[in-house]
């Protein structure tokens, strides 16, 4: 199937954020438009100051755009309030932090439920999920430990199932392999391609160009603007 | 919804079980506060118990007329053999009769004597008085007869005996018709026992359950008016020691004391050697009083509360502080403001739940070793209790509120940010 006959499930329409500093506006982001379709996989890249954090944090509902819009399955949150928001969040976008941002005192099952928690869906339902996310990302028998009694690999494994878990319309991933060793660094990216075979979204602002090149696709990101796009691979790759 | 309120609370509990010590300190505060108040209305509920019972046994319908001794003049002291003479007369009595035709009146007179039946021998109170005697002190008889106008008028030697006596002087015979002697040469034949009355007043310091009644007429012909005063070997010249005023309804109370005032005072206000007891008034007069006290300790635990809601907030802004990250995680992960104003809430609400309900039974303990340790009456009301519990809850949830308002309005950006 060609790249262009699956839905857009996430659209940037010439979108600027600005900053006030003091006298300074500062201008993170300054028209950038771009679309994101169904099981893509997109690396954003960029230097630092060149807007990657300010387009992660639009792109994850975490911030709205001054201007433009910013469609997310078909409503521009940049007119959602701030329960509206939160609702985007829990419901359509998956989190994949650097740091991995696991919840230290909750349970691996805990943690894996906190996204349905919010959405009043937590029964025997969301366990029987966890369970299976949990033996996805290879942690089945992990269930019940802490998030600090396991390794960096098996925190962000745990993160990425946590991310699954609202079934959302792309994961969103902040450097998820900048805290781990190459070999563990490696395994998380099979893993991003494993789950990439299953049609799943994966959207991943990072500076490594190694992660970058797993992608199929590289946005770069110079001083608020979309440089260029890099094709890693022929997008018809996809199943 | 009430599932996910029982895993709020349930995850509330784990946070604050991450820093066990803080949470038990902040906890304490609450518990002692709370501790402190049920303590504290108990032992007021207690006093203001004991003394309405007190006033209630002296009869609500009654006014109370006593002779009181007088401070002694180095005048009257300076002889051993003087007579000291004070107190109610006879003709008073009568007079009160007379101006407060509705009432009835009756006369007691009190003389200190050591009673004696076989071995048995105790020094008490015998209380020469009239039939009347019986209905205005609210007392029953419960084995034999109580004194009658045929004893009065035929100043028969005849006793009553006071539940406690009874028990002491006879502990395994039936008393009726026994004779019991008072002083040295005074015999008594016993026609009836009083029921326990417990806490009842008497005279002197006892209780009308350790006192031996006999009729006015025989007390006064066998002791005579002029009494050596057994403690401090004085001659005493009283004709009365009390006079009861008993009234049909509590609203002639009022009218009698007044006309009694207005009677004895002139004759008695030099010497100040009589007395009058309203125990209506005092029965007003305690329940005014324990309207302040309750106000004063309304005031006391409010602030003890405070100190306490203070210490939640202090422990809640530091938590939220702390905790910063893992609100921009959860914010992240789709939770609104409310549901972190829940979350912090509901860990306030458990802290200060948690230290009323310690504080509860701490506070129904403590009551009961006073009971034991100072012997004073302490009576926990549940509405007291449910009140204390209560207020620390909702001391929770109000010094818990800014924290959490605080929580929830942190840029998520921000506080993923935190380290």
């Amino acid at each position: 199937m060609d790249r262009s006959d699956r839905p857009v499930i996430a659209e940037f329409v010439d979108v600027h954020r600005h900053y006030r500093m003091g006298d300074n506006v500062v201008r993170a982001l300054n028209g950038v438009s771009v679309q994101i379709r169904k099981g893509d996989y997109l690396a954003i890249m960029g230097r630092s100051g060149s807007g990657k954090s300010t387009m992660l944090n639009i792109l994850g509902c975490l911030d709205r755009p001054t201007s433009g819009a910013y469609m997310v399955g078909g409503r521009d949150v940049a007119r959602l309030d701030d329960d509206a928001l939160s609702e985007v969040r829990g419901r359509e976008i998956g989190f994949i932090f650097q740091s991995f941002n696991l919840i230290p005192q909750l349970t691996v099952l805990e943690n894996l439920e906190v996204p349905l928690f919010y959405q009043g869906r937590v029964g025997p339902e969301s366990r029987r999920k966890a369970e299976y996310l949990a033996d996805r990302v290879g942690l089945g028998k992990r269930l019940e430990h802490k998030p600090l009694e396991l390794s960096g690999g098996q925190q962000q494994r745990v993160a990425i199932a946590r991310a699954l878990m609202n079934d959302p319309l792309f994961l969103l991933a902040d450097e998820a392999t900048g805290n781990l060793d190459s070999n563990t660094e490696k395994e998380i990216l099979d893993l991003f391609d494993d789950l990439r075979r299953d049609e799943v979204t994966i959207v991943i602002v990072t500076h490594n160009q190694k992660v970058a090149d797993r992608a199929d696709r590289t946005l770069w990101l110079k001083d608020g603007q979309v440089e260029r796009f890099d094709v890693n691979r022929p997008a018809e790759v996809a199943p | 919804m009430i599932r996910d309120f029982g895993r709020i609370v349930q995850l509330g509990m784990k946070s604050l079980l991450l820093h066990k010590l803080r949470s038990s300190l902040t906890t304490a505060g609450i518990l002692f506060g709370v501790a402190s108040v049920i303590a504290m209305l108990a032992v007021g509920e207690g006093a203001s118990q004991a003394a309405l019972e007190q006033f209630r046994d002296m009869g609500v319908t009654n006014v109370l007329v006593r002779s009181v001794k007088p401070e002694e003049t180095q005048q009257s002291s300076s002889s051993m053999w003087s007579v000291l003479d004070y107190g109610l007369t006879y003709a008073e009595a009568d007079r009160i009769e007379r101006l407060l035709p509705r009432a009835t009146v009756v006369r007691v007179r009190e003389v200190q004597r050591g009673v004696m039946r076989g071995e048995a021998f105790r020094v008490t109170v015998v209380v020469g008085t009239e039939p009347s005697f019986l209905l205005a002190s609210n007392m029953k008889v419960a084995e034999g007869r109580w004194l009658t106008d045929l004893d009065m008028l035929n100043q028969e030697n005849v006793c009553v005996l006071g539940h406690k006596l009874a028990k002491l002087l006879f502990p395994l015979d039936n008393p009726i018709d026994q004779t019991i002697l008072a002083g040295t040469d005074d015999r008594f034949r016993v026609v009836g026992v009083l029921q326990g009355q417990g806490r009842a007043a008497g005279p002197s310091g006892i209780t009308y359950d350790e006192c031996v009644f006999v009729p006015m007429t025989s007390s006064r012909r066998r002791f005579g008016d002029t009494i050596r005063n057994l403690s401090t070997n004085r001659f005493e010249l009283t004709e009365l020691h009390e006079i009861k005023v008993h009234l049909a309804g509590s609203d002639e109370v009022e009218n009698a004391a007044m006309v009694l005032r207005e009677m004895l005072l002139p004759m008695h206000k030099v010497r100040g050697d009589t007395e009058i007891t309203v125990p209506l008034e005092l029965l007003q007069q305690e329940e005014a009083s324990k309207r302040r006290f309750n106000l004063v300790l309304a005031v006391i635990a409010s602030i003890s509360l405070l100190v306490g809601g203070i210490g939640i907030m202090n422990v809640m802004l530091a938590t939220v502080t702390e905790r910063t990250r893992e609100i921009g995680i959860r914010r992240a992960l789709g939770a609104k403001k409310k549901h972190i104003v829940q979350q912090f809430l509901v860990e306030a609400g458990v802290l200060s739940a948690l230290g009323g309900a310690v504080g509860v039974a701490l506070g129904m303990i403590v009551p009961k070793v006073i009971t034991e340790v100072f012997e004073e009456k302490t009576v926990v009301l549940p509405q007291h209790v449910l009140l204390a519990f209560c207020i620390s809850a909702a001391v929770g949830v109000v010094f818990g509120l800014y924290p959490a308002w605080r929580a929830a309005n942190m840029d998520p950006v921000e506080a993923l940010r935190h380290e």
